[in-house]
């Protein structure tokens, strides 16, 4: 498009201002977690790593950590499962209620948190505790999941749309049943969408809090709610700020995975 | 392993079709395709009408029961009662439109502030730092909402970075409502670039050169060819922008101050007032607002951007 050099210029403008907007906030937290003083006063006036040492003996951290690893693993895999086939069933299939069906896999993320949060609390309270079944890991996944399906099968469909049915089709004329037509032709051409997909569900169960706070039972703490719970605790303060400043180094980590396994530099879609 | 033993092989299932049940369960699916389409639907749909319909179904119908004030036992009586309450105290009426005001300010921020981002990366940016700064948008997407909120609680903070940039403590925004735009604007930002971005990458450059030739200057072709083929990309962004506004009551707790928001209401009423039917009233209201909204985007397209 031809653009004026002001209006490059004032693009590029923007773009600057928008990239500090989105990253000072997370540098002054890096920068805190070396913070020596107790208080949030700026500029730090002196500096120190014991926090890290501390935060790296904090027990209580390190087992919210290993729950919400747990309670991810098990949203991711609920997710990939479910979410795959939704979207095998949207793209390959004409059918009465295609709409609806992906209108209903949207739903729990288009529905603010704190309904899908409130609605799986109120079931469980009124159905499945009466059973005898209290919430605790199970209910968490359960909630997690609900929300996870939907990355997953945006993921798979953007892709099955991309790949169309022709290999599928030499596959059978060769020879191949459905099932060895899968494993051998479908599945490897989905692998990074699936891929993709999964660490986003990933991703999402290990931040989500709100949704979490209504399923976890009372022993049951992911690292959003232990943080969330010793957030306004003042002798706190230094380990938040060494596990945020760890937090916000590690979500590199999927982007890094994202970049090497999949085509889309967004590493896939929300 | 060697040549001979290879063929020696009895014919498996990576090679030579085999006549098992597999085959025939395959060939089976092959000739029926409402067996196929069954099987694909049917865990995920009865994971979703189960877990997820069958959950809102049961917080719309305890929506209608009330709490026995003395015992705080449930009381099963459907009654409108909750409803009721909601619709009369005007203290619902103005946390519900500060909700949505605030929900609406952040979509309207987090737009302005990404149509130039998401511009300057589809159609300015060359390739290879577009891809970049792709990588630049969708990091933060990955560390912790509350770590980011937590940010702006230090920002913030009196006498904090912000405070420091305005001339000293207290000069700043401080902790409330404009905080807590602020901070929603910031934590869904990404929620509305990637989209623009996504829509704008599809936009074919031609379109735009075809403008310029027919004579439009720059602004003229942002405002009559960009701009209405973005705008199903804009809607889907203002789902997520709009919705986890609308729900939030972390962000609110952390650096709204003294500010309530619907989710807060329904919080407070779950937890400390032990109500959940008044708090399963009280969800209804973004549940509404949400669906109407999905309702009225259906046929833009917005949908299918998710």
């Amino acid at each position: 498009m031809t653009l004026s050099r002001g209006a490059r210029w004032l693009l590029r403008g923007a773009m600057a201002v928008g990239l500090a907007f989105v990253y000072v906030p997370l540098a002054i937290v890096l920068i805190n977690s070396f913070n020596a003083d107790r208080t949030f006063a700026w500029p730090p006036p002196r500096w120190t790593t014991d926090w890290w040492l501390r935060a790296w003996e904090n027990a209580g951290a390190r087992e919210a950590l290993w729950t919400s690893t747990k309670a991810g693993l098990g949203a991711t895999a609920v997710a990939l499962l479910l979410g795959t086939l939704v979207a095998f069933a949207v793209q390959r299939y004409r059918f009465f209620g295609r709409d609806a069906v992906s209108l209903l896999v949207v739903l729990p993320i288009a529905l603010p948190g704190i309904v899908t949060g409130i609605a799986l609390d109120t079931a469980f309270r009124s159905l499945i505790e009466p059973l005898g079944v209290g919430k605790g890991l199970f209910s968490v996944i359960v909630g997690h999941a609900t929300f996870c399906v939907v990355v997953v099968y945006n993921n798979v469909l953007a892709r099955l749309r991309r790949l169309g049915g022709n290999l599928e089709e030499a596959s059978a004329d060769l020879g191949a049943d459905t099932f060895q037509t899968f494993r051998y032709v479908t599945f490897p051409l989905l692998r990074s969408a699936l891929f993709a997909g999964g660490l986003l569900a990933f991703a999402l169960s290990f931040d989500e809090i709100i949704v979490t706070t209504f399923t976890a039972g009372p022993g049951v703490q992911t690292l959003p709610i232990w943080i969330f719970n010793n957030l306004f605790r003042p002798n706190q303060a230094p380990v938040i700020n060494v596990v945020a400043a760890v937090l916000i180094v590690l979500s590199i980590v999927p982007i890094y995975l994202a970049q090497r396994v999949s085509d889309t530099a967004a590493g896939g879609r929300l | 392993m060697t040549a001979l033993s290879t063929l020696d092989r009895p014919a498996g299932e990576d090679s030579i079709p085999a006549r098992g049940p597999v085959r025939r369960l395959s060939s089976w699916l092959h000739r029926h395709r409402g067996a196929r389409l069954a099987g694909l639907l049917s865990a995920p749909l009865l994971w979703l009408l189960v877990a997820y319909l069958g959950s809102l179904a049961v917080l719309f119908v305890s929506a209608l029961w009330t709490v026995n004030s003395f015992t705080g036992d449930l009381v099963r009586e459907p009654t409108f009662a909750n409803f009721r309450t909601i619709l009369t105290e005007a203290v619902y009426r103005t946390v519900t439109l500060r909700s949505l005001g605030v929900a609406a300010a952040v979509t309207v921020i987090d737009v302005l502030i990404a149509l130039p981002m998401a511009f300057f990366m589809a159609k300015v940016a060359s390739p290879r730092s577009r891809r970049l700064l792709v990588i630049a948008i969708l990091t933060p997407l990955w560390a912790s909402y509350l770590v980011k909120a937590y940010a702006w609680r230090v920002m913030l903070a009196n006498g904090g970075p912000v405070d420091w940039l305005f001339g000293g403590a207290g000069n700043g925004p401080g902790y409330g409502l404009v905080a807590t735009v602020l901070v929603l604007s910031y934590l869904w930002l990404p929620y509305m670039i990637l989209p623009i971005y996504a829509g704008l990458e599809r936009l074919p450059d031609s379109l735009l050169e075809a403008s310029a030739d027919l004579g439009a200057r720059g602004g003229r072709t942002v405002r009559s060819v960009v701009l209405p083929m973005i705008v199903p990309s804009v809607i889907a962004g203002s789902i997520f922008t709009f919705s986890l506004s609308l729900g939030d009551y972390i962000t609110v707790q952390i650096v709204g101050g003294k500010t309530q928001l619907i989710g807060n209401l329904v919080y407070a009423n779950i937890g400390a007032a032990n109500n959940l039917p008044f708090s399963a009233a009280l969800a209804t209201i973004p549940v509404l607002i949400m669906v109407g909204y999905l309702v009225a985007v259906r046929r833009s397209g917005a949908l299918e951007e998710l």
